[in-house]
């Protein structure tokens, strides 16, 4: 009779205990459980510099924050796309149905991300793209599941058309580029603005991507503009640049671009021939705000040399999905929530400045015009005026922006403008 | 007796293989049913080449380019105009197959290394036209979006099943019938075949229209199945990858191609997640196929038979 009670209460504090222990399990491996993040960029192939940069960038970020966010691990799984879009739709199928990624980061090429957005749209993943610029892909063609950190290709050649026109008083412009839709959607948002402010492109020129020797299109340039618009990136940058100086070109027609020209992952290996091109673009790595110089001093620490725009991209790209993450608590199994809680994210202090995403899923952003300076032996795009929150339409009315076609290679301005 | 134990055996080792790949898809994810959809496809391109190459002796390198151009019409009628399914799948295999049969009055004529320039600078034609015809094609950036037809991976992968049964079928029918033969008997030689009275030239222009009709069915799966279509479907490198999954399987097998498209399949998917290297081990794999068999894998087996 004695020993009832004492099994009794034995039994009740096994089973209690019991209790929670599985409570305590099973709230342990609810958050114990990592958080998939699955990464696609060019990590051979052509676009390789472009891709390492874009990788450095977000596993910066990652190991800054300790690989966690709202209280969980934060797995990644790293996927090299070799710069064809066909491989990058197997890569996602793989992160997606394999690896079961809660969410995906990355795309390098314009071309990928359209493959890509279909599928995502399918199978209700989240991506974020921090570089991907085609317009069209947060304007005509938008896609539910992609959040795009970037920026988009006309976005900073709006303002610089302006600016060339009523800053530095160009009336007549050349432009010679890449011919890929980067570069006519880069073309076309400067021609538009320029030419609303009664400046003239005299010409465009489209180079191959496959292009080697300039001097072929160096030949066609009129010699009567007042500038020449150059986008060009990677070792087309480099090689442009070169030949640019050494036809005489340089002291005779000031040479102006898109942002990608003298970005930070060809300006090093860039000489005097740069020195005074004028560019536009969202980023600058030596942009003097604080969150900058933090992230330029911790870069060059970790990787020792400067972050390219593209470095930037994915750092910001990072920031922007673990703060979604942290705003739902660590849930990114609802894939749903956690796409309303990255449309809604807004940072205040990225090394470019704040940003913050449209009703269309485009950021607004800053956009600055940079100058190449030799500052301590060294190349920057040193910032010579700032546009502060930017929108994709520029000063557009959304609406009407969309209803005119996508900026193409024989891009013609609307005549009522 | 021994002869027709041998017709049970080769019977019932496909009916196996069908009934397994009817089977399995239930217990695997959609990822594997994904792997197995593609390699019939694949398979079914692999198998069409190799009536050209293995049967026919014309090593066509720009095989891959009737496959994207029917896999481009799907594309292109399916979300510029809106085509309904039938009419994309009619037209995609019917402009692929005309293709051939345009491109077959350019080549049927010349035959080994000249059969491969002027293949290879046709296929960089189609290459380019998908690439510079920008209002047509979307150029590099393709077109995606093509409506899905049928709701799973399962559903696509049955659907697949039964067209990769169908053209396995037909193409083994084929290369058994006398016209078969005669494809065979041009391979071995060419001059023989003429003094018997046969017109070699419409053989090999006929097989050439042939083996351009299965890669556009091949074509037309693929564009469903992938949703998307770009220029690096039709390129050089699509095609020597084709070109490899037969020489890798055994040409002239028919058998041997589709396992060789499986297992570059498998390895563009498998050991790529693990290694950024797997060229490299494509590459030994080949070379140690060079080495080993040079007939190709499944040649390896028939001499060996042979031998016994």
């Amino acid at each position: 009779m004695k020993e009832v009670p004492v099994k009794l209460s034995t039994s009740v504090v096994v089973v209690v205990f019991a209790l929670l222990a599985t409570g305590v399990v099973v709230g342990q491996s609810a958050a114990s459980v990592p958080i998939k993040v699955g990464f696609i960029a060019p990590l051979s192939g052509p676009y390789v510099q472009n891709g390492r940069d874009i990788l450095n960038g977000f596993l910066l970020y990652l190991e800054e924050i300790g690989y966690r966010a709202g209280g969980r691990q934060i797995d990644v799984v790293v996927e090299d796309d070799e710069a064809i879009p066909a491989v990058g739709l197997t890569k996602a199928r793989k992160l997606v149905e394999r690896d079961k990624v809660h969410l995906m980061a990355g795309a390098l090429l314009a071309s990928s991300g359209y493959a890509l957005a279909p599928y995502i749209d399918s199978m209700h993943i989240p991506m974020v793209f921090p570089v991907v610029s085609s317009d069209d892909l947060t304007q005509r063609r938008r896609s539910k599941w992609i959040v795009r950190t970037g920026w988009t290709s006309s976005q900073p050649n709006h303002v610089f058309g302006e600016y060339a026109a009523r800053t530095l008083k160009l009336k007549k412009v050349a432009t010679i580029g890449l011919d890929y839709a980067f570069g006519w959607e880069s073309v076309g948002g400067f021609q538009r603005t320029f030419e609303a402010e009664g400046g003239k492109i005299a010409q465009k020129i489209w180079c191959p991507l496959s292009v080697h020797d300039f001097a072929p299109y160096l030949a066609q340039i009129s010699r009567d503009v007042d500038a020449v618009y150059a986008l060009f990136l990677g070792r087309a940058a480099l090689q442009f640049m070169r030949q640019y100086q050494e036809y005489g070109l340089k002291d005779r027609v000031p040479l102006i671009g898109s942002g990608s020209t003298t970005d930070e992952h060809v300006l090093p290996s860039m000489g005097n021939e740069a020195l005074g091109v004028i560019t536009a673009l969202h980023y600058s790595a030596a942009l003097a705000t604080p969150s900058n110089k933090s992230f330029v001093a911790a870069y060059r620490a970790r990787y020792n040399k400067v972050p390219s725009y593209y470095s930037e991209s994915m750092y910001t790209g990072a920031k922007w999905f673990v703060s979604a993450i942290e705003a739902r608590g660590g849930n990114v199994e609802d894939s749903a929530a956690l796409l309303d809680a990255l449309r809604k994210v807004k940072l205040a202090d990225l090394p470019r400045g704040p940003v913050e995403l449209d009703d269309y899923g485009s950021p607004v952003e800053n956009v600055y015009i940079r100058k190449v300076e030799r500052v301590n032996g060294e190349l920057q795009n040193t910032v010579i005026e700032t546009f502060p929150k930017v929108s994709q339409f520029w000063k557009y009315n959304p609406a009407d922006y969309l209803k005119q076609p996508l900026y193409s290679r024989r891009y013609i301005p609307p005549p009522t403008e | 007796m021994a002869e027709f134990r041998q017709i049970g055996w080769k019977a019932s080792v496909p009916t196996l293989v069908i009934v397994l790949l009817a089977a399995v898809p239930p217990f695997l994810s959609s990822y594997w049913v994904g792997l197995l959809t593609q390699i019939m496809i694949f398979a079914i391109l692999a198998m069409s080449l190799d009536i050209l190459l293995g049967y026919t002796g014309l090593p066509s390198l720009g095989h891959a380019g009737f496959f994207g151009v029917a896999a481009y019409t799907v594309a292109v009628l399916a979300t510029a105009y809106h085509a309904g399914f039938w009419t994309c799948v009619a037209s995609g295999i019917i402009i692929g197959t005309l293709l051939s049969a345009a491109f077959g009055l350019l080549v049927s004529h010349v035959r080994d290394v000249y059969f491969l320039m002027i293949t290879l600078a046709l296929g960089m034609v189609l290459w380019g036209l998908s690439n510079r015809w920008i209002t047509v094609t979307g150029g590099d950036n393709g077109i995606s979006g093509i409506p899905r037809v049928m709701t799973g991976p399962i559903t696509f992968y049955e659907v697949t099943l039964l067209i990769f049964i169908g053209c396995t079928a037909l193409m083994m029918l084929f290369i058994s019938s006398p016209f078969g033969f005669t494809l065979k008997g041009i391979r071995e030689s060419e001059s023989r075949m003429k003094s018997l009275g046969v017109n070699t030239w419409l053989h090999c222009y006929l097989s050439y229209v042939i083996a351009g009709a299965f890669a556009s069915v091949a074509g037309v799966l693929w564009a469903y199945y992938n949703a998307f279509v770009g220029p690096t479907y039709l390129d050089l490198t699509a095609s020597s990858e084709v070109f490899l999954m037969v020489t890798l399987g055994g040409p002239g097998t028919l058998v041997g191609p589709a396992l060789g498209a499986g297992a570059i399949v498998l390895l563009k998917n498998v050991i790529s997640a693990y290694t950024q290297r797997w060229l490299m081990i494509l590459g030994a794999i080949y070379i140690m196929t060079i080495l080993g068999a040079p007939q190709g894998l499944w040649n390896l087996r028939r001499r060996s038979r042979s031998r016994a």
